[in-house]
């Protein structure tokens, strides 16, 4: 609004907005991030430099060198294969609590939208309630009674991420529902269910592809923080969070050993940080208008 | 506007009765005996039996829940399954470290996040607000106790300046509580003080676009006083929401940090209690910490009405 | 530029009595520009730009959106983006304090120039009302705001009190009430006023409205125009007044440009130019805005064509793409034909008026 005719201003740059070439970069640099940790953990099913489940005493805590690039733990296990290993650990749990989190979340955000207002509401109350429990404190409660494991930590961030995406797919299905075509469908008398499968959910798609990615850098850093505190992955399977936990002890010998899984931790997030906002910037319509 | 507080406070009550109910719920409806889980695979079943006998785990359900509640009114959030020690008593030194924690870990979140932010925001087109962006990308991206483990790394081990763990009360020696407090506070601080710029630089966009800050700009006010005077107030209320939301997240990133630097909080209280699988311990420190959390959003929603006027009286 | 002669020194913080002004200036020129030209990369939006407002004149400035006008505001005002390099000059003559006359050049001004300029010499009133007054803040403070800034006032108090003062001179009732109030407790047409009141609080030299009645209901919008004119005669204030609406140009104004396509294309009295406009776009805006006025058969007068994008305007006249007397020679930009920057027009081909007919 800076008194300009709409001609003017749309050949200044947005405000506050990106370029178009800043969208790509952030598209580019995240999903690269995210395809090359995929690929780690797809190469580490088959294949990976040394046998993760070998302890060489011999080696314990070499520094880099040319046959174990990144050194080895207190084990003698390789840096490089647990990381590899490791992140197998880290995309699984991001991807099954994503998809529990957008299974029950997408239907119960249109379900919201759809019903009358008053229970819309009840639903958004309860979900801002749900909300309150950060997805650390679910597994962490999860864990007392059934003990650690993946699957714990799984379904807890998963239910906790549940939220996020009832409310963004909520807010856009309110927005489809007040469209012209929405409206005729039911002039028509189409069925509700029909209206959502067909009008509601592939306009909300978008939403749920960017908040996905959002919940899936969460659902990493909270698999971190599960499996630091020794709730997550069990001892034997290998896990960032874990290696931060086991190598803090060395702290003083050895600080490597926390800054390399701490690194693979907070590239992984910012991957799928930057994959989800770039996402973001690439579906907004206002971007649209400028070519 | 007293209307919106009674409404306020009776959202407050409710949601403080629905969580209880939930907590409670949840622990005791998951598969698994309390007493069973507590003794542990060697128990035997007069033990078992003793053990529920001895806490009424063969009441009803609903006199459980009633007596449990009861209880934590009261203050009395009963006594623990394995060391038959009372509760209250740990819940409230630990809620004093944890709560300090809490508190400098916000005033540093705030403290980075206004200025940068800010800052951000103005220079949004410039090299300068890129930069600050980049950086702030990799801090949200880092998590809490990731920070600290780093920070140690620098701070502890190779400057030595600061010790890398433990916790002294501040009437004891508050040179050394001091020392101790920084690092954690910082971890924390700093990530969540990246999220919190984002937050800032956003709505500080946001404000800058809006009309009447034209309008005081046409009246004769440089930039800074047009932003200073009309545009923070306007640019508060997304931020506050946010530093509600986020204080849930500092609760919890305290439970892992007090691990890290080995800190006698809530957090540490139930940890410790997960791993001893004493189930009433963690469900009392849960429901703390799930009061708290609603009591921070409580006072924020009253705040809300303190910034902004057009809430007072907002029709439904 | 010109100093204004006899000014006496006002009493300590006060303003002097504007019917005492009125009586004692000569006309001087409140607003001067010349050539400004204003473009993003190598689209022009602005050019050659000539535009003069003297004490106690009221001026129309028309055209469409797209014409510049609201650009050529906010260059008086310096409140244009950085990326619109402007160049020319534009020197703004009002009051500072003390009463002393003081100019500022304003595309060389400083920020601190501009703002000390900006709510004390010259002050502007823009179009949305809803969204102009700060939402968080009581009316009467952002009124009383104004006059804190410029020192224009002994203290606080005497701010908030005439601050009131003005709130009932604008016609809002129970102003004491009004003082107090938030915007959103105001109707549209309420807060337009306010605005007004701020921007006169000072007495400026010149007032700059920019399509203030537009968004308001019409039963509204003569109460506020009126309010306008009566407050910049009672300063001997200049009044640039921009709208696309002829009729209100014709009820307030004295003189009037007509801007097209980022230049002005004629410029004169009122009633010269509505009755006997020269530029073939003045004549197809006025025949348009005419709705009694019917063509032999039977629809309403229009411009061919649409207005071009910003910055896609053609070369030499702007207006050629669209105009039925469009020759080879319009390639050229037009030379300026009249006296002066007030009264004259760009065109190959003007409108030639002969006794009662015109073709």
């Amino acid at each position: 609004m800076s008194g300009l005719s709409k001609g003017a201003e749309a050949l200044l740059p947005p405000p506050g907005r990106r370029t178009r070439r800043g969208v790509e970069a952030t598209l580019l640099v995240g999903g690269g991030i995210v395809a090359a940790i995929t690929l780690l953990a797809l190469v580490s099913l088959v294949w990976t430099p040394y046998d993760v489940g070998e302890i060489n005493a011999a080696e314990r805590l070499a520094t880099s060198s040319t046959r174990h690039w990144l050194g080895t733990d207190k084990f003698g296990r390789d840096v490089v294969s647990l990381l590899m290993v490791g992140s197998q650990t880290t995309l699984l749990v991001g991807l099954v609590s994503v998809g529990v989190a957008a299974v029950v979340g997408v239907p119960l955000g249109i379900l919201a939208a759809m019903v009358p207002r008053w229970w819309g509401e009840l639903v958004m109350r309860a979900n801002d309630l749900l909300l309150a429990f950060p997805a650390l404190l679910l597994a962490i409660m999860l864990t007392a009674v059934h003990g650690q494991g993946v699957v714990t930590a799984m379904v807890a961030i998963g239910i906790s991420s549940i939220p996020s995406f009832a409310r963004v797919v909520r807010s856009g299905a309110i927005g489809v529902m007040k469209t012209e075509y929405v409206l005729a469908a039911r002039a028509a008398g189409r069925r509700p269910v029909a209206i959502a499968l067909r009008h509601v959910l592939p306009n909300v798609g978008s939403l749920v592809i960017v908040q996905a990615s959002v919940s899936f850098a969460i659902a990493v850093l909270a698999e971190a923080a599960l499996s630091y505190l020794g709730l997550g992955a069990p001892p034997g399977t290998p896990s960032w969070g874990r290696m931060l936990q086991e190598g803090q002890e060395l702290l003083f010998v050895a600080p490597r050993l926390e800054v390399f899984p701490g690194v693979a931790i907070a590239l992984a997030v910012l991957g799928f940080n930057l994959l989800g906002d770039g996402l973001r910037d690439r579906f907004d319509p206002r971007l649209e208008d400028r070519r | 506007m007293l209307l919106r507080i009674a409404e306020r406070t009776a959202v407050l009550l409710v949601s403080l009765a629905v969580s209880s109910v939930l907590v409670f719920g949840f622990m005791v409806l998951l598969p698994g005996d309390p007493a069973r889980v507590a003794l542990g695979v060697n128990a035997t079943e007069a033990d078992v039996l003793r053990l529920r006998l001895e806490f009424g785990l063969q009441r009803p359900l609903v006199e459980q829940y009633l007596s449990w509640i009861g209880g934590l009114v009261r203050l009395d959030p009963g006594v623990s399954y394995i060391s038959r020690a009372p509760i209250g008593p740990q819940i409230a030194d630990r809620l004093q470290v944890s709560l300090i924690l809490v508190v400098a870990s916000m005033l540093i979140a705030v403290a980075i996040a206004l200025p940068f932010g800010t800052l951000m925001a103005v220079h949004h087109r410039k090299a300068s607000g890129l930069i600050l962006s980049a950086f702030s990308q990799v801090g949200v991206a880092v998590p809490a106790f990731l920070a600290g483990i780093l920070l140690i790394t620098v701070f502890a081990v190779q400057l030595r300046w600061l010790p890398a763990s433990g916790w002294t009360p501040p009437a004891y020696d508050p040179g050394m509580f001091l020392q101790q407090l920084l690092l954690p506070a910082l971890s924390l601080g700093l990530v969540q003080g990246a999220v919190l710029t984002r937050y800032v630089r956003s709505s500080v966009l946001e404000v800058l676009r809006e009309d009447f800050l034209r309008t005081a700009r046409a009246k004769g006010l440089t930039p800074l006083q047009a932003l200073v005077r009309h545009g923070l107030r306007n640019a508060a209320v997304p931020v506050v929401t946010v530093l509600g939301l986020q204080l849930a997240t500092l609760l919890v990133g305290a439970v892992v940090i007090e691990r890290v630097f080995v800190i006698p909080g809530l957090g540490s209280l139930l940890l410790d209690a997960v791993g001893n699988r004493d189930l009433i311990v963690v469900q009392d420190v849960v429901m703390v910490l799930v009061v708290a959390v609603l009591i921070v959003n409580f006072v924020v929603d009253l705040l809300y009405l303190a910034i902004d006027p057009r809430l007072r009286t907002a029709a439904r | 530029m010109t100093e204004a002669p006899g000014r006496r020194a006002s009493p300590v913080g006060g303003m002097p009595p504007a019917d005492a002004a009125r009586s004692l200036l000569p006309p001087a020129d409140v607003v001067r520009v010349r050539d400004l030209a204003v473009a993003v990369g190598h689209k022009p939006l602005l050019v050659d730009v000539d535009l003069t407002v003297r004490r106690g004149e009221r001026v129309g400035l028309i055209g469409e959106s797209g014409s510049g006008k609201s650009l050529t505001a906010l260059a008086i005002m310096g409140l244009l983006p950085q990326e619109l390099a402007p160049s020319g000059s534009v020197v703004v003559t009002g009051h500072g304090p003390g009463s002393v006359a003081r100019s500022t050049s304003v595309l060389e001004a400083g920020e601190r120039g501009l703002a000390a300029m900006r709510g004390r010499d010259v002050a502007m009133v823009f179009q949305e009302p809803m969204t102009a007054l700060n939402p968080t803040m009581r009316v009467g403070a952002q009124v009383a705001e104004v006059m804190t800034i410029h020192g224009t006032v002994a203290d606080r108090g005497a701010a908030s009190r005439r601050a009131v003062d003005l709130l009932d001179k604008v016609g809002l009732p129970d102003p004491a009430d009004a003082a107090r109030a938030y915007p959103h407790q105001l109707s549209g047409g309420q807060r337009q006023r306010v605005v007004v009141a701020m921007a006169l609080a000072n007495d400026p030299a010149l007032l700059i409205c920019d399509e203030p009645t537009t968004a308001l209901d019409v039963t509204v919008q003569a109460l506020v125009l009126d309010l306008i004119v009566r407050g910049v005669q009672a300063r001997d204030a200049g009044l640039l007044f921009i709208t696309h609406d002829l009729a209100v140009v014709a009820s307030v104004c004295e003189r009037v440009l007509v801007m097209y396509g980022g230049r002005v294309v004629e410029a004169g009295p009122v009633l010269d130019v509505f009755t006997r406009p020269r530029h073939r776009y003045t004549r197809g805006l006025i025949g348009a805005s005419d709705l009694d006025l019917a063509r032999p058969d039977g629809g309403l007068y229009t411009i061919q064509g649409s207005v071009p994008a910003a910055g896609r305007f053609p070369a030499g006249c702007v207006f050629r793409n669209r105009c039925t007397h469009a020759t080879a020679e319009c390639e050229t930009v037009p030379q300026w034909e009249g006296p002066g920057p007030e009264v004259g027009f760009a065109c190959v081909h003007p409108v030639v008026h002969h006794g009662g007919g015109s073709s």
